[in-house]
């Protein structure tokens, strides 16, 4: 008896005698093929230098701003168009406390949600996880604009209401209600990434806890959420970049102050939301520029965080 | 009389440093059955690749010699012509799925933008369904989908496409072995009818289904031509200790 | 037996939570809804789709205007973006492994990472600075970029589930490897290609921040494509902010038209990714 499999890959034969196959083709046998291919080709080149340009713009537009204030821009807490005095700390706060706040709030629901559809609690096909999976999907599909409507309408009396109650200065608006807002545009991201992963864990394994008399809780506690970590963490941070981004939503209900906020429920401003406040205002070049460098940072920050996202979930689905 | 229509001379094929065909060296009679027989791996999907110039697609594919198609190298002819003139039938058949089964028969004609007058199409469907022997099953759902057909029917819809284009040699790379007995059994009396009108090179790891069907039969092995010849003396009276081990069942 | 119903229990209040917290996830969700179909509803009328907008102090008007002007600038969106994106998405399907595709992989997931208020700055710089006026062009182009990377993703990820098999059928039947691409590979992956479209058509079409300041808004008609446009998003925006309760009702009915044209596209949009999946 043979091996079954005949590789036949170690004969070394002599490859001068060998002709490529390619330069058999006559050119006129493959012009429309490499004149095709070449336009696929271009478009690809088209994208790729459409966003290098974008990032050589940005940073271009901002050099102003960057020459006249440097590292400072980021730690000065003055934003002044009157006296040309430019620093984005107060903006960069508001973005970090808005979207971690975001987060916070929405991580806890988004992870339910996740749980709930990742198999162990419903079939994939009956009519609780449809309409849930559905209702969650639809969330993400509504604009921003339309969040910010339905914050200033709704929830900032809400909020109003509530620090009247506690003796809070009741703005109503704010960094709070921004981040309330957030949270919920933002848990359709994670949920559904983090459904997604939670269903790749391999059915044996959970066989595996229930079979040794584990309860669902010890299951999902002990061997799912370990085995998913890094996918959910991923969801995470797809769902900050979104928050970080976000913008119509935030303007419309964070109260637009440039001073550095005092609590989580003073007014303020993100990166976004004073870029939106104030690029059509801005009429002197450095206002312009220094809101261009704004949009740098959030380029490069937005960037950083989902393409680290993006890699974590690739390998979690190759190790899968 | 019998003629040659596809010459195989001193040809060899691999794929970047790995050779997998080492100087094949045969020749196909016009209107027979040539089966390729061989234990897996041994090259006989890359030899009928070769004849209808598909090897080409793969990565890093290379080959030297000659195959001639009527005394014509088709090396030096426009591959698009060559593929037109040589029809392919895959292991797994594989219909256009958005085609209905009207448009998979013409499919050749739709995709290489030839246009025909409704008359010749229909002509063109029903004499290919005809010959691929699967006009009576079909033809009041013409214009279904072909992904609706069962695997069987499938393979032949398969056929028929490539017979539609009238080619002069049919490739088939083990067309029964992902189908049934009946299938296959349907599959193996269509061959026997078409082969007064075409040449057919049949792949095929099925010994008793080479000894059915087949006129010729090449036996392939580690990417070398053990033996050619007429079926009946290569099944009946082997010359090569190989093909006797392989025919009586030693490896495979 | 103690340790046993403690463990019950646990899982019993484990089941709750998740379900109560899953299920009100979706709250706003029907807040949303209710609230704007309650209000909304009652501000539409035949005239709001057929007027345009009036001064302050006076009743009614409409938003002609920004419907007709959301069409056009979308329509530019779509036109500029969808050629681009599918002959871009075929690229990184046909080519999975190369250094090239690669980069632009990763390119296409950092353009989708982009903030859309950060598309309006580079459509800004690149159209309204040297044109020196704000445009419906310039807004349109800036939805195209955003829309892009949603296109080329999905006729990417549509393209690469197609088997092998069809496109070998098709070389097998001497047909060119062009019109292979666009006979065979294109309309096999066409319901993934326009789900893909849909949904980007959907989320552009809802888009505020990059139109800031490049289509800018505009209270007259204007359907000249070098001037300032009115979209509905500007207007849920605009008129949401401003201090006129006569306008809060504008805003009312127009967030209700855009929430319809929003997910009636997205429903759409996923109706066909299921009626019309082609079986290979
Ligand atoms: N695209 C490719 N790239 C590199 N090597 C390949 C490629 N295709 C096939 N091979 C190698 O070439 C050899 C012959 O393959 P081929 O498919 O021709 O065998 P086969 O006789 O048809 O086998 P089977 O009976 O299993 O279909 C094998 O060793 C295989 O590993
Ligand atoms: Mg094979």
């Amino acid at each position: 008896m043979e091996n079954n499999k005949h590789r036949i890959c170690h004969i070394n034969p002599d490859w001068k005698q060998f002709s490529r196959v390619k330069r058999l083709f006559k050119i006129s046998d493959i012009m429309p093929d490499f004149f095709f291919k070449k336009v696929v080709f271009l478009s690809g080149l088209a994208v790729l230098l459409l966003v290098i340009s974008i990032l050589v713009s940005l940073v271009i537009d901002s050099m102003p701003s960057i020459k006249a204030f440097g590292f400072r821009f980021f730690t000065v807490r003055i934003w002044d168009p009157v006296f040309e005095e430019y620093g984005a700390l107060p903006f960069i706060t508001g973005t970090i406390i808005t979207s971690f706040l975001a987060l916070l709030i929405s991580v806890p629901f988004s992870l339910a949600v996740s749980i709930y559809l990742g198999g162990d609690f419903i079939r994939e096909k009956s009519f609780f996880a449809g309409f849930l999976k559905n209702s969650v999907d639809l969330l993400s599909g509504i604009p921003s604009v339309v969040y910010g409507f339905f914050g200033l309408f709704l929830v900032v009396p809400v909020i109003r209401y509530l620090q009247t109650k506690f003796g809070i200065a009741p703005y109503g608006v704010g960094i709070f209600t921004a981040s309330v807002i957030l949270s919920i545009m933002i848990i359709p991201f994670s949920a559904s990434l983090g459904r997604e992963i939670i269903q790749m864990v391999p059915a044996e394994i959970k066989e595996a806890g229930y079979s040794l008399g584990s309860t669902r809780f010890e299951v999902i506690r002990y061997i799912v959420l370990p085995y998913c970590r890094s996918g959910i963490i991923a969801g995470i941070l797809l769902a900050l970049g979104r928050a970080i981004g976000e913008t119509m939503a935030v303007t419309m209900v964070i109260g637009n102050s440039n001073l550095m906020p005092s609590n989580i429920f003073a007014p303020g401003n993100t990166m976004a939301s004073v870029i939106a406040n104030e690029f059509t205002e801005a009429v002197s070049h450095l206002h312009l520029s220094s809101l261009v460098e704004i949009g740098v940072v959030l380029f490069m920050v937005t960037t950083i965080i989902s393409v680290t996202g993006k890699i974590i979930i690739k390998r979690f689905t190759v190790h899968t | 009389m019998e003629s040659q229509i596809l010459k195989i001379e001193n040809f060899s094929a691999g794929f970047g440093k790995c050779l997998v065909l080492k100087n094949i060296d045969f020749s196909v009679e016009q209107n027979r059955i040539t089966a390729i027989m061989g234990p897996s791996g041994c090259g006989k999907t890359t030899l009928i690749r070769c004849i209808n110039r598909m090897h080409e697609f793969s990565p890093g594919a290379v080959f030297s010699g000659k195959i001639l198609l009527h005394d014509e190298d088709i090396y030096s002819i426009n591959p698009i012509i060559v593929r037109r003139k040589i029809g392919m039938v895959f292991q797994r058949p594989n219909p256009f799925p958005t085609m209905s089964i009207y448009e998979n028969v013409i499919s050749g004609f739709i995709l290489n933008g030839i246009k025909l007058k409704k008359g010749e199409r229909d002509h063109i469907v029903v004499n290919s369904l005809q010959k691929a022997g699967l006009w009576e099953e079909v033809k009041d759902n013409l214009h279904r989908r072909g992904t609706f057909l069962s695997g069987g029917q499938q393979q032949r819809l398969c056929i028929a496409r490539a017979l539609a284009m009238n080619p002069d040699i049919l490739l088939l790379d083990e067309p029964t072995s992902s189908l049934d007995p009946k299938s296959t059994l349907l599959i193996e009396q269509l061959m026997e009818e078409l082969k007064q009108s075409i040449t057919i090179l049949i792949v095929t790891h099925n010994i008793a289904q080479a000894a059915r069907i087949s006129d010729y039969v090449a036996f392939l092995y580690l990417g070398e031509l053990m033996e050619f010849g007429l079926s009946k003396e290569v099944f009946t009276a082997p010359k090569n200790k190989k093909t006797e081990e392989y025919l009586t069942g030693k490896f495979g | 037996m103690r340790q046993l119903k403690k463990r019950i229990v646990k899982d019993f209040f484990f089941s709750l939570i998740i379900i109560v917290m899953a299920f009100s996830a979706c709250i706003p969700l029907f807040l949303i809804l209710g609230f704007i179909i309650k209000n909304g509803a009652s501000s539409i009328n035949l005239d709001f789709f057929i007027h345009l907008p009036k001064p302050v102090g006076e009743q009614g008007g409409g938003i002609l205007n920004a419907i007709i002007g959301t069409f056009i600038i979308t329509g530019i969106a779509f036109l500029l973006a969808t050629p681009l994106s599918i002959l871009a998405g075929i690229y990184l399907s046909e080519n999975r492994k190369n250094a090239f595709s690669e980069i632009l992989r990763t390119s296409v997931d950092i353009l989708s990472s982009i903030p859309s208020i950060v598309i309006g700055i580079i459509a800004y710089l690149w159209i309204v600075k040297p044109m020196k006026t704000f445009s419906a062009l310039s807004g349109g182009i800036a939805l195209a970029i955003i829309m892009l990377p949603v296109v080329i993703k999905s006729t990417e990820e549509t393209f690469a589930i197609i088997p092998y098999g069809l496109k070998e059928a098709s070389f097998a039947l001497g047909v060119p490897y062009y019109r292979t691409i666009l006979k065979v590979i294109l309309p096999a992956g066409l319901s993934g290609v326009i789900t893909g479209t849909l949904i980007a058509i959907s989320r552009i079409a809802g888009e505020t921040a990059p139109l800031l300041f490049t289509a800018f808004g505009n209270p007259f008609m204007n359907l000249n494509l070098t001037k300032p446009m009115n979209t509905i998003p500007l207007v849920v925006f605009n008129y949401t902010t401003s201090p006129y309760e006569q306008w809060h009702k504008i805003a009312w009915a127009a967030a209700l038209v855009l929430l319809i044209i929003v997910l009636t596209l997205n429903i759409f949009s996923r109706i066909i990714s299921k009626k019309w999946k082609v079986k290979f």
